[in-house]
């Protein structure tokens, strides 16, 4: 099965719950974990371990000077505005260019090529027997995050990889036909990379906290998953229990509140400083072993 | 040399216009010949790669210099990488006003 | 016109909650900008009444006329983005994958394929009882967020570039958004929070940061709740040679107030006068400059 957790706002907890998930869950299945947050992966900081490396690059054109003609027909064609065309040379904006690979069809004159560009990496590590942790990690000053992330979501095996691309390093083998459950870790948003993330999933856990902006952000991540008809729950996250507004929300958009980790300074602390509060506070590994049967049975659908 | 000046119309008494990869018209003027020529822009309400784009359309219409109120950052690139020098100006005057703000040396050149 | 964003790299550090109370206390002649766009929060502190709004339009799309396409797949197989699938026999596009490049057009030999324009969003100017605001919304599920954060600094350049002063509340990450954000940008101030994944996010933003030559504050929200990794973050932020304007206690102020949609310098508290302090070094070394 493939559990996706998303919010709209940043820092409700996602990654928390998706680390204290993936840590229950292992005690007695094979399960991987994808952070998909690859602007601000932090999954790997909760499982220390050693990791393999593959690099993910894009496609993007190099113009041949001796076959160009500066005919312009590639600048003319490309729609991001990256190819301009001087009088004797080409200047390429490489950051506005998506690798759509339109330029060097349109050429006459076969005086485009494409090289790769690294934008980013993948990672596999093995923090426990039973847990694989896959993280992508987009480089710093890239833009193009959802490539990242169909890599990673490649790597653990759980779907294709992109058209064109290929992992230059021999991971150890296909992270995971094995796995029981994988478990996706979004970035916050609404917009292409949570998408990205979320599309393939068999249900969506929105992590939001009681306050007006974890509310309206939560709201927006609810038309996401609504558009792309994926059953989804609701965990309120640091519940000083009012959290009346939110469960008004859920009932209009029919969705259940499937769990609530109350504000408390130790959860807080443990997290803080990169621990899991289901290892210090062992009584949470059965509530998500719960919480994931409970998935199961009511939404989740896939095996 | 040929000028380009950003703006609202199409014409020399035509307001200009402060932006430049959305400015609705260019118009061109061949200071040797005194001739001016109106470029309707037509990615002025595209979505991407809108300042490129238009700074292609400069330079395919050998444009040296560039009279307008602001250019983006990518726009900048491509002008300045076909060496079109670009001056400054944002007052709400015309086309011809913008002109003769040039041609006195007053406009600040920013490119 | 002088312009700063707050960023924060990993999201929840209380970026929005320190935009609003800066604003309230920046100097007259200001215009904010809400630049998270996917997650439009500095409006629930300023109420703003809209005096104008505009659709905005992402890139095409793709469409493909079933009754001229003869199902021969070339648009399928150059599609980089897997926005074409085939369904039943009929090949459809999938608007939220298609980054409207228009490869399709170009590949295919019965012109059945068009790029439409669509709806992606909306952008705002409003009113506030503090100063013009230009922020918009994103339609959930959409791309080209950064597109939509260039329409809003844009906006905001065009309404108001004669004012003194631009600040604007940012996006979380590092990736497109974000880079909309900065680019052009004179500061950004960095918020940041005591745990090792704030650390870790802190240090990501700023190398992008360091990429585009702005002035780099950074200040450490809620660093009461872990003193000893605050303690951490401003070692780094010494040795990288970057300002630490700010330290902000934790203060259960700070949730009653977002929940009274008031920003936090409205009342007398440790935050607020943690964030009056944090604007006074921020002033002297970048308006006074």
């Amino acid at each position: 099965m493939k559990i996706a957790v998303a919010s709209g706002k940043g820092g409700t907890g996602k990654s928390t719950f998706a680390a204290n998930l993936a840590l229950s869950l292992s005690k007695s299945n094979d399960v991987v974990l994808v952070d998909c947050d690859v602007e601000e992966p932090n999954l790997h900081l909760f499982f220390d371990a050693e990791h393999e490396e593959s690099e993910v690059t894009v496609p993007v054109p190099v113009v041949d000077p001796g076959k160009c003609t500066f005919c312009g027909k590639c600048g003319d064609f490309c729609q991001y505005g990256a190819i301009t065309v001087l009088k004797d040379d080409i200047l390429i904006l490489m950051d506005l260019c998506h690798s759509c690979g339109g330029c060097r069809i349109v050429c006459p004159y076969d005086a485009i090529t494409e090289v790769p560009r690294v934008i980013g990496k993948v990672r596999d590590s093995q923090p426990d027997e039973h847990l694989r942790l896959v993280t992508g990690v987009l480089n710093e000053g890239e833009t193009h995050a959802p490539v990242v992330i169909q890599m990673a979501k490649a790597l653990a095996g759980s779907t294709p990889t992109p058209a064109g691309a290929v992992f230059e390093h021999q991971f150890r083998e296909l992270v995971c036909s094995m796995a029981d459950v994988t478990i996706y870790d979004s970035s916050p948003g609404i917009a292409c990379p949570v998408i990205e993330t979320v599309e393939g999933a068999d249900y969506v856990v929105l992590v939001t906290e009681s306050t007006p902006f974890g509310i309206h952000d939560l709201e927006l991540a609810i038309g996401v998953v609504e558009k792309l008809g994926i059953p989804a729950g609701v965990v309120i996250n640091r519940s000083d229990g009012l959290d009346e507004m939110t469960e008004e929300l859920c009932r209009r958009h029919s969705l259940e509140i499937i769990m609530r980790i109350p504000f408390d300074r130790r959860i807080a602390g443990v997290q803080n400083r990169g621990g899991l509060f289901s290892q210090d506070m062992p009584e949470w590994q059965g509530r998500f072993t719960d919480l994931y049967h409970h998935i199961r049975e009511t939404g989740g659908g896939g095996a | 040399m040929k000028i380009c000046v950003t703006a609202k119309g199409d014409s020399l008494d035509s307001q200009a216009e402060m932006r430049f990869g959305r400015s609705p018209f260019f118009i061109v003027i061949d200071e040797e010949s005194g001739a001016s020529s109106a470029i309707k822009n037509e990615y002025a309400d595209a979505a991407g790669g809108v300042g490129p784009r238009s700074a292609q359309v400069l330079i395919s219409n050998g444009v040296q210099v560039l009279i307008t109120g602001q250019l983006g950052g990518n726009a900048q690139r491509a002008i300045e990488a076909a060496g079109i020098e670009v001056y400054q100006y944002r007052s709400d005057g015309t086309v011809n006003d913008a002109l003769k703000q040039y041609r006195d040396g007053s406009l600040t050149r920013i490119l | 016109m002088k312009r700063i964003a707050v960023i924060s790299g990993k999201g929840g550090t209380g970026k929005t909650m320190v935009c609003a109370a800066l604003a309230a206390i920046f100097p007259p002649d200001l215009v904010l900008g809400d630049c998270d766009v996917d997650a439009s929060n500095l409006g629930l502190i300023f109420q703003p009444e809209i005096i104008s709004r505009s659709p905005y339009y992402g890139l095409k799309v793709a469409e493909i006329d079933q009754d001229t396409c003869t199902r021969c797949g070339s648009c399928e197989e150059h599609c980089r983005f897997g926005a074409i699938r085939s369904q039943e026999g009929e090949f459809l596009v999938d608007s939220i994958r298609c980054e409207g490049c228009s490869v399709c057009t170009l590949v295919c030999p019965k012109e059945a394929v068009s790029m439409v324009q669509k709806v992606n969003g909306e952008l705002y100017y409003s009113n506030t009882r503090i100063a013009p605001l230009s922020h918009a919304r994103l339609e959930p599920g959409s791309g080209t967020s950064g597109l939509l954060v260039r329409e809003v600094r844009k906006q905001a350049d065009e309404r108001d570039g004669d004012r003194a002063f631009f600040l604007s509340d940012g996006p979380p990450g590092i990736g497109c958004p974000l880079i909309a954000t900065v680019t052009g940008m004179d500061a950004v101030l960095i918020v940041t929070e005591p745990s090792l994944s704030g650390l870790h996010d802190l240090k990501r933003v700023v190398t992008v940061a360091e990429g585009f030559g702005v002035t780099i504050f950074v200040a450490i929200n809620k660093y009461t709740l872990e003193e000893e990794i605050a303690t951490r973050i401003e070692d780094y932020c010494v040795e990288r040679g970057l300002h630490v304007v700010g330290k902000i206690p934790f203060d259960p102020t700070v949730i009653e107030s977002i929940r009274n949609g008031r920003p936090v310098t409205d009342y007398d508290s440790p935050a607020a006068d943690a964030i009056r302090r944090m604007w006074e070094e921020i002033a002297e070394i970048w308006v006074n400059t």
